[in-house]
């Protein structure tokens, strides 16, 4: 472990102005995971306190951002533990919104004739679009709060099912149903406006 | 023959777990037949992609932006 390496002033201060550049979207990063401004501005806060402390433990330049990101996931599961210990937040079980996911398919299991998922063009396309990135935002929001956690704990913070069974409670069979209706969802919105822009 | 419904539960749980051999086997004919859970799988990939650039790889064109 090279922890002791000497920093120089112009490294820190590039680090600085690194770190100014990229809080707008650990912030957004953080608001998508909390969904509350002032929990994520805190967590924002102690990763950006944490990356200026532990400043002599980066090393590598190349991966300064994603350094910060890594230090901000721990910082927001410790405030998603420190909610859930608090009972701000209850770990669904039952009150999952079946409806909206029924509206995809027919009775038979065949998809809604409205509902059948289009060409989306070249994937790899959309991800180097901001305008795909504003529509998912968007999306990410527009999703029920309980599922949204989920999903985001699985496919932002990059936790394993299993592990999301332990922070949260709930039975990984659920798990799985959940990420389903996640996933579901936000195909269908990001359909809906990452398309429409696109024939406009 | 498995339905649209099922087979989107199995490209969602083949994302966070590996599946069956059976599982694995029948949605791969599915897929092969359906072309709507075709694309749907592909836009499931695709969000998972998405999740992980969330955060180090959109970073860098934060930082060279332009800044007055």
């Amino acid at each position: 472990m090279e922890t002791s390496i000497p920093v120089s002033p112009n490294d820190r201060e590039e680090r600085m102005r690194r770190l100014s550049a990229v809080r707008p979207r650990l912030l957004s990063f953080a608001r998508l995971q909390l969904r509350d401004h002032s929990l994520a501005e805190d967590a924002v806060q102690e990763a950006l306190a944490a990356a200026i402390d532990k400043d002599a433990s980066f090393s590598g330049r190349s991966g300064y951002e994603t350094w910060v990101f890594g230090i901000l996931k721990y910082k927001i599961l410790d405030s998603l533990r420190e909610q859930k210990r608090r009972g701000h937040w209850r770990p669904l079980e039952e009150e999952l919104d079946e409806e909206a996911i029924d509206r995809q398919f027919q009775q038979s299991g065949r998809w809604q004739p409205s509902a059948r998922p289009a060409d989306w063009g070249d994937p790899e396309g959309a991800l180097n679009q901001e305008h795909f990135w504003q529509v998912f935002d968007s999306c990410m929001i527009a999703l029920p709060e309980n599922i949204a956690r989920v999903f985001s704990l699985r496919e932002l913070m990059g936790l394993s099912t299993e592990e999301i069974c332990r922070e949260t409670g709930i039975k990984e069979n659920n798990c799985w149903v959940i990420l389903h209706r996640a996933r579901l969802r936000l195909r269908a919105c990001v359909e809906k406006g990452w398309l429409a822009e696109d024939k406009s | 023959m498995m339905m649209c419904k099922r087979a989107t539960e199995l490209m969602s749980q083949r994302l966070d777990r590996p599946l069956s051999w059976t599982e694995k086997v029948s949605l791969t004919f599915h897929l092969s037949m359906c072309g709507a859970c075709k694309q749907c799988n592909r836009q499931f990939e695709l969000l998972h992609q998405a999740g992980q650039r969330l955060d180090g790889e959109r970073c860098p064109q934060e930082e060279e932006s332009d800044r007055e």
